[in-house]
């Protein structure tokens, strides 16, 4: 009943942000993500967001270039996961205004930042933006 | 982008800006190593020289580049430098680095138990909130342990910002240690009344945690519920609630972690159940379906009715919020409707089957997803009543469905015919139907267990050789239905032929003799197939030599074209059946006889191990024991001859097994493991049972040749039998048994090797068995027979200490059936000293009151202590030698 991992891929594959709860080594990630990305990538839009791979289900929605992918084990909602990635992108969009990919990928650490508010060991454990954002957005105003 | 101010000073950013640039900017994977690495070798020199201003840019680097998927470990001590350093952005930027580069396996995790004690009592609620993420996140059992208490304060802080952060880490650390769940217990169930909506949250799911760790905690959280309902009614009735409203439903995070910890405490308990029922109801009916959120709230509502001991009217409720899901046309929806049918078809199968006609429309759906999942409700659904609609629907969907889902569903549909076949006719055809459509899909198995099917239909082995024979016509090299047409060729070639035992409603069809080795000719010829197949068709052309004379001198060509097979087993099955066919007409007809009924108990305790020996063995005559083995052998369906699993079949036979002759069996062996041997000599000795036989075996190998004697080690070896006659002197098997004296009684050949030893034993045949063998003791029994008494045994029980330690108080104990009467005399000692061989040994005296109907069977236990510490061995002696 927890989430596995988040993971942000964009178009090509590549990855841009991953966030594991669980340990893996660095080359099970890296197979684990290729066959995740190249599963959910060739889903056409009308199908449904959850996939299944190994023993883990995998949800994902996509954004302009950007996919959210998360995988969680077999008893999550999934319906609830795909509102809890409505509430990342969000969130990120009140940050950064407009999220896209370089947002991201420039300002790695304050996406870990937010989800680090979001998520912990796997648990949702807040969904206020306006929470969230609070500790970031101290620690901007401070430097 | 570049308008939001990084708190690293521009500098910095610039330069990590640079990094990621320049890594965008790679072309190929190759070119984007190089940089890579390049950057790697800067951040290595940057930590040796312990450079302290740049030290948070580098980890965010460093984060970067694993994120990529490069190794970082030679970060990790940067991000403990981090955490202990003052700052908060640095801190900020260790803690992040300690979650993402280190894990719970890393040594240099301990190194940061005190960083963490000190952060959980800083006066910064930031602080405090960094070190319980991490220690959620990371915490191993040790850490969980030492920092335990101080999480325990933070769970009644009045911050909450720090409460809920506390709840989430105190469940990870219940996870690590089961033990701290009464202790978290009584703070866990003060947050269930906070304001607050993280809070909740993350109480709620500790609670659940805890009730999932322990009966007690779920007991004591039963007392609860009502404090629950209300919070949950609270969230449902509250008008808009900014902070945490979505689409106009209030937190359904909430509202769902709620409904699942009420699911849990629910379940079996019928007043919690009763407590609950009503809200239940309110959130089924009153929210809103037409949004995502209000969805997932819906179906956390449905799952929980459907889970907890609820009335009927609210399971009608849920189960047509379900009827409406799956009507849906969002595809999620429908997902999750499926998902949650699955769960629900044990608790109310009628209501499921009402959506039956849907459900398998869903099977037919482009997503794979949605079609996995119907798949599996499907299959819960199908029955006796409705096996047949079902599995036609199955069938046509798997002539259209996409390769890479036939696997499944072809497993499914044969599992589903198997289980609910309302007879053997439609089993039959259902099979064959599906080896048409998805041959290459359909398991060796399924096609065994078919076999053994068609094998038990007296009266469709007409009819289903005709069938096949039919299909075949339209052949494309599936595997499965080649095997299956040439095995019912082989058995029942003549039926195909004068059309016997006709089924109502069959259409009559004209096969020659020769038409029909036609068949077996395609599938021996056809490039496609294996050599198991092929092997399948070599059997079946032998068979139908004596089935049909007139082709007999066509099928010796056919056969002959494999003398030459690269394949070891093709090639050996055709110079065999070559010499029956060509040397041995005499007894041909009576090795090729039909295969007997294959059991099917017999068989699903040991498909694995091809068809069983005994069946065939019992049938045969015996009389050319080369050839007949490989029968044996060839019979089997589809497995390659394999010494071992007929070992293991050998080893398997009971005392209830038939004493017929079986030695053939056991010639069969010999021949596997190539003694050429003595080919006379196993006729010389008297029939006995199956486990004689197997001692037999490994007596007979007495004879003069070196090889023999090795095949016999060997077979030792995988039999894991004392085989007595051979010890580690590598002196020949004779002389090493009569060097242990009494025990020398197994070699039947004893009283030929002359002076050697006066054999004490009256009973010359009775080899010694292995009662009991661990990995540090080994107990053997030898058999002595008082003359003119046949009722009574004695047996000598030697104990052997194969480990290097002492075994002292060691005690023996055993039990037999009321029909045996057993003494059992004192043992010669107490203790086995390291690798002592028969060291002890004890006299049982056994009087078999139902002698020659009932063999000896024993149970062991034995007892004795190791380095002060007590063993306990078990087990069950049934390989007695036959006739005592």
């Amino acid at each position: 009943m927890t989430i596995r991992f988040v993971l942000l891929v964009n178009k090509q594959g590549q990855t841009r942000l991953a966030q594991y709860y669980e340990y893996l080594t660095i080359e099970e990630r890296r197979a684990l993500e290729g066959e995740i990305v190249r599963k959910c990538l060739a889903r056409p839009d009308n199908q449904c967001s959850f996939v299944e791979h190994r023993n883990y289900k995998v949800i994902y929605r996509r954004y302009a270039s950007l996919f959210f992918l998360v995988g969680v084990d077999g008893e999550e909602n999934e319906l609830a996961i795909l509102e809890f990635i409505h509430c990342v992108v969000e969130t990120m969009d009140r940050y950064f205004g407009n999220v896209c990919e370089l947002d991201i990928m420039f300002h790695l650490e304050k996406a870990h930042f937010m989800l680090e508010e979001m998520v912990m060991n796997g648990c949702v454990v807040e969904t206020n933006k306006q929470n969230i954002l609070h500790p970031i957005q101290l620690m901007d105003k401070t430097t | 982008m570049l308008s939001s101010l990084n708190y690293f000073g521009r500098t910095d950013s610039c330069e990590k800006w640079d990094m990621i640039r320049s890594i965008r900017a790679c072309k190929t994977a190759a070119e984007e190593r190089s940089v890579v690495a390049k950057e790697c070798a800067v951040l290595r020199n940057a930590f040796k020289d312990n450079d302290q201003d740049y030290r948070h840019r580098n980890v965010a680097k460093l984060m970067f580049i694993h994120m990529l998927g490069y190794p970082t470990h030679f970060g990790q001590m940067e991000c403990i430098k981090l955490i202990a350093a003052g700052s908060f952005p640095e801190k900020r930027i260790g803690y992040l680095g300690l979650m993402l580069l280190l894990d719970e396996r890393q040594e240099v995790l301990m190194l940061v138990t005190n960083s963490l004690k000190n952060d959980l009592s800083h006066t910064n609620q930031f602080i405090v909130g960094l070190a319980l993420c991490a220690l959620g996140n990371i915490c191993t059992a040790e850490m969980a342990r030492d920092l335990a208490p101080e999480v325990e304060k933070l769970l009644h802080s009045s911050n909450s910002y720090i409460r809920k952060k506390a709840a989430l880490c105190s469940v990870r650390i219940i996870r690590k240690v089961p033990d701290l769940v009464e202790y978290m217990t009584v703070p866990a169930t003060g947050l269930l009344t906070d304001k607050h909506h993280g809070v909740l949250v993350a109480g709620v799911k500790l609670c659940t945690e805890l009730c999932q760790a322990n009966e007690l905690a779920l007991q004591h959280f039963r007392k609860h519920v009502s404090s629950m309902v209300r919070v949950l009614k609270t969230v449902v009735v509250s008008s808009y609630a900014p902070e945490y409203d979505v689409h106009g439903i209030t937190d359904p995070f909430l509202q769902i972690r709620l409904l699942r910890l009420l699911r849990l405490l629910g379940k079996g308990d019928a007043d919690s159940s009763d407590v609950m029922s009503d809200i239940l109801a309110q959130v089924a009916t009153n929210t809103e379906g037409n949004k995502n959120a209000g969805n997932a709230i819906l179906y956390e509502c449905v799952q929980t009715i459907m889970a907890i001991e609820s009335i009927g009217g609210l399971r009608v409720l849920a189960v047509n919020i379900l009827g409406r899901f799956l009507a849906n046309r969002d595809n999620n929806i429908r997902y999750v409707a499926l998902n949650t049918l699955v769960k629900v078809v044990s608790v109310d199968t009628l209501a499921v089957q009402r959506h039956r006609a849907t459900i398998v429309e869903c099977v037919k759906d482009s997503d794979v997803s949605i079609r996995r999942r119907a798949l599996e409700l499907v299959c819960a659904l199908v029955n006796e009543t409705n096996v047949k609609v079902l599995t036609k629907e199955l069938v046509e969907y798997l002539k259209v469905s996409d390769p890479e889902f036939k696997g499944d569903l072809t497993a499914k549909i044969s599992g589903l015919v198997q289980r609910f076949s309302p007879n053997k006719q439609w089993y039959i055809d259902q099979m064959i139907l599906l080896m048409v459509e998805a041959g290459k899909y359909v398991t060796s198995d399924v096609t065994r267990s078919l076999v053994v099917v068609i094998s038990n239909a007296n009266d469709l082995h007409g009819y289903t050789v005709r069938t096949l024979y039919r299909v075949f016509q339209a052949w494309g090299g599936q595997e499965s239905l080649g095997q299956v047409t040439v095995w019912c060729i082989g058995e029942y070639g003549e039926m195909l032929v004068n059309n016997t035992n006709e089924v109502e409603g069959e259409d009559p069809i004209t096969v020659t003799e020769s038409d029909a080795v036609d068949v077996v000719e395609i599938v021996l010829k056809d490039p496609r197939v294996t050599s198991t197949t092929v092997a399948f068709a070599l059997t079946a052309l032998l068979k139908l030599s004596s089935r049909f004379p007139e082709c007999s001198e066509r099928i010796k060509v056919l056969i002959l074209e494999h003398k030459r097979s690269l394949v070891l087993e093709l090639q050996q099955r055709a110079i065999e059946f070559g010499s029956i066919l060509t040397k041995h007409n005499d007894i041909k007809s009576a090795l090729v006889e039909r295969m007997p009924v294959l059991d099917e108990a017999t068989y699903t305790a040991k498909y694995e191990m091809g068809v069983d020996s005994q069946h065939t063995t019992t049938t045969t005559v015996t009389s050319e024991p080369h050839a007949n083995g490989h029968v044996k052998q060839t019979n089997g369906i589809g497995k390659q001859p394999d010494a071992t699993s007929n070992l293991m079949d050998l080893l398997s036979f009971t005392d209830t097994q038939p004493p017929s002759p079986l030695k053939s069996s056991g010639d069969a062996l010999l021949d596997l493991l190539g003694g050429g041997g003595p080919m006379d000599a196993p006729s010389s000795l008297p029939s006995s049972g199956g486990t004689d036989m197997l001692l037999d075996l490994l007596s007979l190998d007495d004879g003069p040749s070196p090889p023999a004697s090795t095949a016999t080690t060997s077979l030792a070896g995988l039999l894991d039998v004392d085989p007595v006659v051979i010890n580690s002197s590598g002196d020949l098997p004779r002389n090493g048994g009569a060097t242990k004296g009494p025990s020398a009684a197994v070699d039947p050949f004893s009283d030929l090797a002359a002076s050697a030893m006066a054999a004490p034993s009256p009973a010359p045949g009775i080899p010694s068995i292995v009662a009991l063998q661990t990995s540090r003791l080994k107990i053997t029994f030898d058999f002595t027979k008082p003359p003119g008494s046949p009722q009574m045994t004695v047996i000598k029980a030697c104990y052997s200490n194969l480990s290097s330690n002492l075994l002292t108080d060691f005690v023996f104990q055993a039990a037999v059936p009321k029909f045996i009467q057993l003494q059992l005399d004192p043992a010669t000692g107490g203790s086995l000293p390291a690798y002592s061989n028969n060291s002890v040994t004890q006299v049982i005296r056994l009087t078999n009151n139902m002698h020659g109907q009932k063999a000896l069977v024993m149970k062991l236990r034995v007892s004795y202590k190791v380095n002060g510490q007590n063993v306990l061995d078990q087990g069950q002696v049934n390989n007695f030698p036959a006739g005592l």
